[in-house]
């Protein structure tokens, strides 16, 4: 079983590496700019004391204003666990930057939240849809979609 | 009939009294049941059988259904235990089940069939050898079960491929699924050769 890291400490850590990058960290999770993604997946998986080289879960939630999309990341040399999350407003385009060069584990899960819910991944490889079909039509994930 | 009741005091009496019933019950069936065919020779007695080519063949068809399993969903696991030593399909000529449709007779889709995976199970359909039979079992392959109005599940699967039989539950268990296979060999008892799939009556 991983323990939960302390948000607050590794929010501040992110922060100054990243100025600008932490949107807030509150108890048991952190939430950070999508322009600075990128940046700040490279820094929790490479820092020594962070490590985090393990994407368990990446989904995400409409909250009708924005969405919201989450990462459930996992250092297995520290045994310790992260929850990051990041916003998106807008609902014509949302987009947001890909974590596949990072964790190869996002890959199929990006595909199936840009089939599910339409938040393109900007640098991913192959983004199409994954469980529907091609020509289907809206985004059956999203609370307006009915 | 009258009731055969032996007035005994001892368990000696008894015995005896049952000993003679019994030579009594022999006495009556010492000959044989007479052969209606006697008069026939030997030889065409135990050589010859009249029937019809439909119903020899619709009779090896009925009893050696190879049946390929289309597993999606949790009426799969019924059908493994109707396969299982208790419920035994062997009884039925369907033990040899088949994983690939060229080698297959009946087709059973025990699950929920996405949109997506309408494609795949039409093709396993198309490439499986005349004469074909599909058994849908479960609320969801019949009419699309709870899922029926979602964006992804096809509402029954006869909008795909034509059914046989249908086996209705949630899921159903492995007897339903057994009287789904009887229902199947009454249909095919009922085909010819040129028409194997004559509607049931």
């Amino acid at each position: 079983m991983t323990v939960a890291v302390n948000t607050e400490e590794t929010g501040k850590k992110i922060a100054e590496a990243i100025p600008g990058s932490v949107v807030s960290s509150e108890a048991g999770s952190l939430t950070v700019d999508s322009k600075s993604l990128a940046q700040v997946s490279e820094f929790l998986k490479n820092t020594p004391g962070l490590e985090f080289d393990y994407l368990t879960v990446l989904t995400a939630v409409d909250y009708l204003h924005y969405f919201e999309v989450v990462y459930r990341l996992v250092s297995l040399k520290n045994n310790q666990s992260l929850i990051l999350k990041t916003r998106v407003y807008g609902r014509e385009n949302p987009t947001v930057p890909s974590v596949t060069d990072t964790w190869r584990a996002a890959y199929y899960q990006e595909r199936e939240i840009f089939d599910l819910l339409g938040i393109k991944f900007e640098g991913h490889p192959n983004l199409k849809r994954l469980l529907l079909w091609e020509g289907f039509n809206g985004h059956p994930l999203r609370r307006d979609y009915l | 009939m009258e009731i055969i009741r032996p007035e005994v005091t001892t368990p000696q009496e008894a015995d005896l009294a049952e000993g003679k019933l019994i030579n009594s019950f022999l006495e009556t069936c010492t000959g044989q049941y007479p052969d209606p065919d006697k008069w026939l020779d030997e030889e065409i007695r135990r050589n010859v059988l009249l029937t019809t080519v439909d119903a020899a063949v619709a009779w090896a068809r009925q009893r050696s259904i190879f049946p390929l399993i289309f597993g999606t969903a949790c009426c799969a696991f019924e059908m493994i235990a109707a396969s299982g030593p208790r419920f035994d399909l062997s009884r039925f000529g369907m033990d040899i089940i088949r994983f690939s449709p060229r080698q297959a007779d009946v087709m059973l889709i025990t699950g929920t069939i996405t949109w997506k995976m309408a494609t795949a199970a039409r093709m396993i359909y198309d490439q499986m050898p005349e004469p074909k039979w599909v058994i849908a079992v479960g609320a969801c392959a019949i009419s699309g079960g709870t899922f029926r109005e979602s964006y992804s599940v096809v509402p029954g699967v006869n909008h795909i491929m034509p059914v046989d039989v249908y086996v209705p539950g949630c899921p159903p268990r492995p007897e339903a699924m057994i009287h789904g296979i009887n229902r199947l060999h009454a249909k095919i008892v009922k085909g010819t050769i040129d028409n194997p799939n004559l509607a049931l009556k």
